[in-house]
């Protein structure tokens, strides 16, 4: 293919790819992102070529495998152009059905549209689903349009004109000021001024430089840079090259954990088809500026995620930080200035260059400006990725566009930030989302992640959940952050077993203080955030676990007890098939007992457990702390649940 | 190594040479060829690359995705992130290791596979989430597990 050399050989070609791929034309778009890949969508498309080929229709009409488009909940989606009829929870077997119904003779497959769950009324295009209708989508919008491996696709809805415009238009220094005009913050969790990071590289002595994309996104719960990288690389590396030029950079790499194996494809398929274009290279349309991209996977590091951490893995060492006492914008890869950017940050910048700081200025609060985009996910109706400007309520996240909470449980929280963020109670949830708000109830933005927890989740487990996650994934590099998560693990554990004395609570605060203060980076001074928070805003969780030896969520398993309730038990034996330790006996009996003393609390016959029955319920009370086999509750037959019972 | 193991650490040290910074790479590449980072392809690569062993064990060791020891022939991956954590991936860790008898982290004594909890894969939607291979199984329940390894074994 041709090297575009010029502003106006990117104009022709866009004009030529309109003309002949026409946007009218009509196309099925089927979501291959990793969650609908999940569920079945490689099944999904099969069937669409298969049906299509059987119609003759195969030259006619393009299935089109897109990114993720967020609503992953409702996988695997279908998109129906040009009408753009949206169809949810698509199975291999409904193809042939909306082939001939949707395609041929032009009606809709009513089952497979979204249906309001309050109203009944059926949603036919996106922006009708009220998942979408109150966000605003700009990122990830065109994830559901293109095929993220064909670069043309980007190219026909406008793509690399902002660099276009930068290189053609603008000096390098008018780059930066227009960035820092935008007052656009890092995506990446510590909300930096991109602006600022950009100039103080530009300006630091020292050649070469390095561009870097930060797709170790490890923050459990977070999935939108890998949404990004998967669905749209071409708006990341259009950003990185923008801010290469920027920065005076010619090298650029683009860091992906390799747990995301196909964000990993899609980035090295963007730079090669970028290469062949011209777009990466010498003399990039025609300005004179040089730059070219590698990819470098991960290795399964939580860590590696910091800057320092990350640098030192792309020089091919053990991925662990460095004191920053020098920041990396003046010596960061092989002691060289480098600027490091979240894609998500990246993926904002031909926006900013593209439609102006004025109009990204336009949209958010006073400090967080544009949009952000959010992984919804827990204990939430309508989990997946949305798009949002900063400052909406979280309540208005959860409901509006999440539907609420599944099976009409109370909402506890949100825990946000990921393991350096925090839980923010149900009563701060009107609060509006930026990186300021967040930060001052204690937890923080982190990449996006929001969990929704509800009643049946404990505040004390998360926190340990937490500490755990960071002990295992801690460099063990500095002494507060591999000494101090394995001590707070260690008090922690003893809460969670109904073993936790006062003065824990202290003895937690005095070693958090010290994290805090003392570790080197910030994955050890944040690691507090998770116990400090449920600290202060579930205080009496902790209370209920030490002073009364319970679990008010009835979640920690030394707390509780499965008993099944012999009234209510229609005596169907599925609990006892399901028990994976024998510990159901009812071989003699009418009704099925639980023996506590074989019970490992696995909760796995509560679950099989009919739902329109509910014979077995949990108990979180002082007697059955795992000293007695004493009924919990009078309300249970003292003959059934003897101890000589449970033997 | 056998001379076909030896010529495949061959291209996979090829791919890289001249370039920098690409151990990790280079090591990531021969997890994915061998299903585990050999002894014997160590030795070889730390000879013809002339780097020191130490070096090599110091980051085939801190990075999860490699492993010294041969996995199974499937690797099960349970997702423990928060959003599957809250929806019950304790339980699913659980049950896969009562119903495959090991801890994760260790390998069926037939070899047939091989147990590791994973911090987020990204599919956060879906969870809880097993992943086998290359295949995620998605919004997994407590009858679903048997059904999934029953595929695999």
């Amino acid at each position: 293919m041709p090297k575009l050399t010029a502003d106006n050989d990117l104009k022709t070609l866009r004009r030529e790819l309109l003309f002949r791929e026409g946007l009218k034309k009509p196309r099925v778009a089927i979501c291959a992102g990793t969650g609908c890949i999940g569920l079945g969508a490689k099944k999904v498309i099969r069937a669409f070529e298969e049906e299509l080929k059987k119609w003759g229709l195969d030259n006619k009409l393009e299935i089109k495998e897109t990114g993720c488009p967020g609503f992953c909940e409702k996988g695997t989606i279908v998109v129906i152009y040009p009408e753009e009829i949206f169809y949810i929870k698509v199975k291999p077997e409904d193809v042939a059905e909306i082939v001939e119904k949707t395609l041929i003779e032009n009606s809709l497959v009513e089952r497979l549209l979204y249906k309001d769950q309050t109203t009944g009324e059926k949603a036919i295009h996106e922006n009708e689903i009220p998942f979408y209708k109150y966000q605003k989508r700009y990122l990830i919008k065109n994830n559901i349009r293109i095929d993220p491996k064909k670069i043309e696709d980007y190219f026909a809805l406008g793509g690399y004109s902002a660099l276009a415009k930068a290189l053609s238009d603008m000096a390098p220094e008018e780059v930066i000021e227009e960035i820092k005009r935008s007052k656009l913050r890092g995506r990446g969790g510590g909300g930096f001024p991109t602006g600022l990071k950009w100039e103080s590289t530009r300006n630091a002595k020292g050649q070469p430089k390095y561009v870097i994309v930060n797709c170790d996104e490890g923050d459990p719960g977070a999935f939108m840079d890998r949404a990004l990288m998967e669905g749209n690389p071409h708006s990341v590396l259009e950003g990185l090259i923008i801010g290469a030029y920027a920065i005076g950079s010619n090298q650029g790499f683009i860091y992906v954990r390799m747990e995301y194996p196909l964000a990993v494809e899609n980035a090295k398929i963007a730079l090669q088809q970028a290469r062949e274009y011209g777009l990466l290279g010498t003399n990039i349309l025609g300005s004179g500026f040089d730059f070219d991209v590698a990819v470098h996977r991960g290795a399964g590091a939580f860590v590696s995620g910091e800057s320092t951490a990350l640098m030192n893995a792309l020089e091919g060492k053990v991925g662990e930080p460095r004191p920053k006492y020098v920041h990396t914008s003046e010596s960061g890869v092989w002691n060289r200035p480098s600027c490091l950017n979240n894609v998500e940050t990246w993926a904002n910048v031909p926006l900013i260059i593209g439609k102006g700081a004025g109009w990204f200025n336009s949209i958010g609060t006073d400090q967080s400006k544009g949009t952000k985009i959010f992984s919804l996910v827990g204990k939430v109706n309508n989990t997946g990725l949305v798009e949002v400007p900063m400052g909406m309520k979280i309540s208005e996240l959860i409901y509006k566009i999440g539907g609420g909470i599944p099976e009409g449980k109370r909402v506890k929280g949100v825990q946000t930030g990921g393991p350096s963020g925090g839980i923010i109670p149900e009563k701060y949830l009107n609060t509006p989302i930026d990186f300021d708000e967040l930060t001052s109830l204690g937890s923080m933005m982190g990449s996006g992640s929001i969990i929704v927890i509800d009643e049946d989740t404990c505040a004390v487990d998360l926190a340990r959940y937490f500490v755990d996650f960071l002990c295992d994934e801690s460099c063990g590099k500095c002494l507060p952050c591999r000494e101090g998560l394995k001590r707070m693990r260690e008090i922690l554990d003893e809460i969670v077993a109904g073993r936790g004395r006062e003065e824990d609570l202290q003895t937690l605060q005095d070693v958090a203080g010290l994290m805090k203060t003392a570790s080197m980076c910030a994955l050890g001074r944040t690691a507090v955030n998770p116990v400090l928070s449920t600290m202060r805003h579930f205080g009496n969780e902790y209370q209920a676990h030490i002073k009364e030896k319970k679990c008010p969520a009835l979640s920690c398993k030394p707390l509780i007890s499965y008993y099944i309730q012999p009234d209510v038990c229609i005596e169907c034996r599925l609990c006892r098939e399901s028990c994976p330790k024998g510990a159901i006996d009812g071989t003699e009996r009418d009704v099925p007992v639980i023996d506590q003393s074989i019970c490992t609390k696995c909760g796995i016959c509560f679950e099989v457990c009919p739902s329109r029955i509910r014979a077995i319920t949990k108990i979180s009370s002082m007697s059955i702390s795992g000293r007695s086999n004493d009924p919990p509750s009078a309300a249970f037959s003292m003959e059934r649940c003897s101890p000589e019972d449970m033997q | 190594m056998d001379d076909a193991g030896q010529k495949k650490v061959d291209e996979i040290i090829d791919r890289y040479l001249g370039q920098e910074g690409i151990l990790i790479q280079l090591l990531l590449d021969l997890q994915n060829e061998f299903n585990c980072i050999p002894k014997d392809a160590v030795s070889y690569l730390c000879e013809r690359l002339e780097v020191p062993r130490s070096q090599v064990y110091r980051i085939a060791s801190f990075y999860k995705a490699m492993s010294l020891s041969p996995a199974g022939k499937h690797t099960v991956l349970i997702c423990m992130g928060t959003a599957c954590q809250v929806r019950g991936s304790q339980r699913i860790l659980d049950l896969t290791e009562s119903r495959l008898k090991i801890k994760q982290g260790e390998t069926t004594p037939d070899m047939a596979f091989t147990l590791k909890r994973v911090n987020c894969i990204g599919c956060c939607s879906m969870g809880p989430v097993i992943l086998v291979d290359k295949n995620h199984h998605g919004s997994v329940t407590s009858d679903g597990v048997d059904l999934i390894l029953g595929q695999y074994g």
